[in-house]
């Protein structure tokens, strides 16, 4: 009992201290920063809905360096700050160690599974959503070739270009698809120079449709592809208006709607494994004002009905992740 | 020219600068619309008001003095050593070889010999541009910063290509053995019944970093290598004369140095993270020029230095987290005190010298 009074009376005491009321929910954001037009910011928007919604408000904080990931998850869990998401895959060894310090506290990560019982693993089916934007990349090509710009070369951006590819065959079975990494390091998600050069190389040789799967860096390969007259798609969040009539569609992986999930549930959220997929609106393509002009009727209606089919389990898509290859691409 | 006293040299000048670097910060703040002194109460009270943020403090000073170490044992020699950070990544290259190669049983032992790897790897970095500058005369200001690039590129080849375990995504090593995991600040201190937090990453790091400066101390000012490095720096030709061999202070001095910048990595790579992370030094490399610098690169300087920048640190790591002051500023702010303790610092050493000499002359 003087226990719990003297733990209650710390928690107390530093949320007073740091301002902050109880059982806040908190977020923290990648190195690539809050304001990516990607996927931090498609986290920030889950948020911010919340809070718009709800009326209250929450905990935030752009990562500086390596070291911070732990600290900033202990200070948020030490202030009561509950529950606390992360985006980003990048956080996982840092929580592995944080989650058992802070059993009452509840964690959710997104893009990586952490075996915790106090923590959320959030993983989308990025190659559904992927093979989904390829099916309208080979409708919309008329050079049979296609472009894939990823950011960082890990397993994860694979698992976008071997979904997108699969679509791409499934449609046109002799299109050619070009995948080109941006780096190897995580400078690779906010590089947009770098995005913009590999445009170039692409349309020289031939590709008319690119796909961007790469952060921050993406905002550079649609730039690019909207001054050279070609499609782009973009990623994550819904990037058609960055350039209206050029961005064919965007792969919506509802980043946001996780973590909007994950605040509504509050610290009675569920642990374990989420899947966002098709089938609970975890992925999608976007189609509105800005890219009407651009997907015909047949292609609406032919990408409907192959989401329906992976929804119900007929079509199933290969995850690059399952095995580390893929059947319609070779890296 | 009127000379100032010692004391306020050492203490009057670097004081001034921080106050106006601080002005000067407060505006900011004062102009993106948030009050200053709150600023100012929450980066003292999460960086000084608890073990918890003296931890993370010490950490980072530990990480500075290294460096601020390395740097200055080279300037001595009057060389410019802008290479720290490519001598610290090489040197966490030789803790994780070390730690994950070798099972060790104990941590101390595990320790000693991280050390000779960190220092062994830092120093063979920093020998390469000495060697060049020492008998070719590539300028090691230009040859330093390039092996940064250098050492980086080759980190990345190696963690991306060779030390990833399999199916991670990260760019990092696997976790090092239990055994190999360094006693923090809690550890040792809760020996003496101390209390201190658990959760910072503060370690034994700190205390062979305090050995270090005394050891450097000794070096320059107590041994006849130290005579011949001071000598040579304040005068190749005199040192030459004197039969003292440039190429041989170039390559010790710059071997010193690298092995102490390398030597940083026991505690962010051993000691904090654990394992080897992509960019693990995160610009404490060079951080330690200015930290050298304003500690007037002798080793209780640079030891008060590298308590100021990990203040600075943590402090405006504090900062973005409960204020809502956005990242890029807090950069602004330490950026702003580097620049007046390092760069301006004869706007404030001259009119002071000037002040000095008059109240001189007067009485």
């Amino acid at each position: 009992m003087t226990f719990m009074h003297k733990a209650l009376g710390t928690v107390a005491a530093l949320a007073l201290t740091a301002g902050a009321a109880l059982a806040e929910p908190a977020l923290i954001f990648d190195l690539g920063g809050k304001f990516d037009k990607s996927f931090n910011e498609a986290a920030y928007n889950g948020a911010k809905r919340w809070a718009d919604e709800t009326g209250n408000s929450f905990r935030e904080i752009e990562l500086q360096s390596e070291a911070q990931r732990e600290q900033a998850l202990r200070r948020f869990a030490e202030a009561g700050a509950n529950p606390i998401v992360m985006a980003g895959f990048a956080f996982g060894t840092a929580l592995g160690e944080v989650a058992a310090d802070y059993p009452d506290t509840k964690f959710a990560i997104i893009d990586m599974v952490v075996d915790q019982p106090n923590v959320q693993s959030v993983v989308f089916n990025e190659h559904e959503g992927s093979y989904l934007v390829g099916m309208m990349a080979a409708m919309k090509s008329e050079s049979d070739t296609v472009g894939f710009i990823g950011g960082m070369d890990i397993p994860l951006i694979r698992k976008f270009a071997c979904g997108y590819a699969q679509g791409v065959k499934a449609v046109n079975p002799d299109a050619t698809v070009i995948a080109n990494m941006t780096g190897t390091t995580p400078a690779a998600w906010n590089d947009p120079v770098k995005g913009s050069e590999l445009t170039k190389a692409q349309i020289s040789q031939g590709a008319d449709v690119v796909y961007a799967a790469a952060g921050g860096t993406g905002v550079g390969v649609l730039q690019t592809a909207a001054d050279e007259g070609i499609l782009s798609i973009g990623v994550d969040s819904n990037q058609n208006y960055l350039h209206p009539g050029k961005v064919l569609t965007s792969m919506m992986k509802r980043v946001d709607n996780a973590v909007y999930d994950a605040f509504s549930a509050g610290a009675d959220l569920e642990p374990g494994f989420q899947v966002m997929g098709i089938s609970n609106g975890g992925v999608g393509y976007a189609l509105d004002e800005y890219n009407a002009s651009l997907v015909s009727d047949d292609m609406k209606s032919a990408v409907d009905a192959a989401a329906a089919s992976i929804a119900d389990g007929s079509l199933s898509v290969h995850d690059y992740t399952s095995d580390d290859s893929c059947p319609a691409l070779s890296f | 020219m009127s000379k100032m006293p010692a004391w306020a040299d050492a203490v009057l000048v670097p004081l001034i600068s921080i106050f106006l670097a601080a002005i000067l910060s407060a505006l900011v703040i004062l102009f993106i619309g948030e009050d200053p002194i709150a600023a100012l109460n929450l980066m003292v009270d999460g960086a000084l008001g608890s073990t918890y943020g003296w931890g993370y403090t010490l950490y980072y000073a530990t990480n500075f003095l290294f460096t601020g170490l390395a740097f200055s044992v080279a300037f001595h020699a009057a060389q410019f050593n802008i290479g720290a950070e490519g001598q610290a990544m090489l040197g966490g290259l030789g803790v994780a070889i070390v730690c994950i190669v070798i099972p060790w049983p104990h941590w101390s032992l595990a320790l000693i010999f991280a050390l000779v790897g960190a220092a062994a790897f830092g120093a063979f970095w920093a020998a390469i541009p000495a060697y060049l500058q020492a008998t070719r005369g590539s300028h090691i200001v230009i040859t330093t910063i390039m092996f940064n690039f250098i050492a980086a590129a080759l980190l990345n080849y190696l963690l991306v290509n060779v030390m990833r375990p399999e199916g991670s995504m990260d760019p990092a090593t696997g976790k090092f053995p239990e055994a190999t995991h360094l006693p923090t600040l809690h550890d040792i201190l809760g020996v003496f019944g101390i209390p201190f937090s658990k959760a910072a990453p503060a370690n034994i790091s700190l205390l062979i970093g305090l050995i270090a400066c005394v050891l450097v101390y000794l070096l320059i000012w107590r041994t006849r290598l130290g005579y011949e490095i001071r000598a040579f720096g304040k005068s190749e030709s005199a040192a030459r004369y004197a039969g003292i061999s440039p190429v041989k202070i170039t390559v010790v001095a710059m071997m010193i140095s690298g092995g102490l910048a390398g030597m940083m990595a026991i505690n962010n790579v051993m000691g904090e993270a654990e394992r080897l992370v992509m960019n693990a030094t995160e610009g404490a490399g060079f951080i330690g020029i200015a930290v050298a610098l304003m500690g007037r690169n002798h080793p209780l300087g640079v030891l008060l230095a590298a308590i100021l920048f990990g203040f600075l640190y943590q402090g405006g790591a504090e900062l973005a987290l409960w204020a809502s002051i956005p990242r890029e500023l807090i950069v602004v702010i330490q950026a702003l005190v580097i620049l007046f303790t390092g760069a301006l610092d004869n706007m404030v050493r001259m009119p002071l010298e000037r002040l000095f000499g008059a109240v001189r002359r007067e009485g």
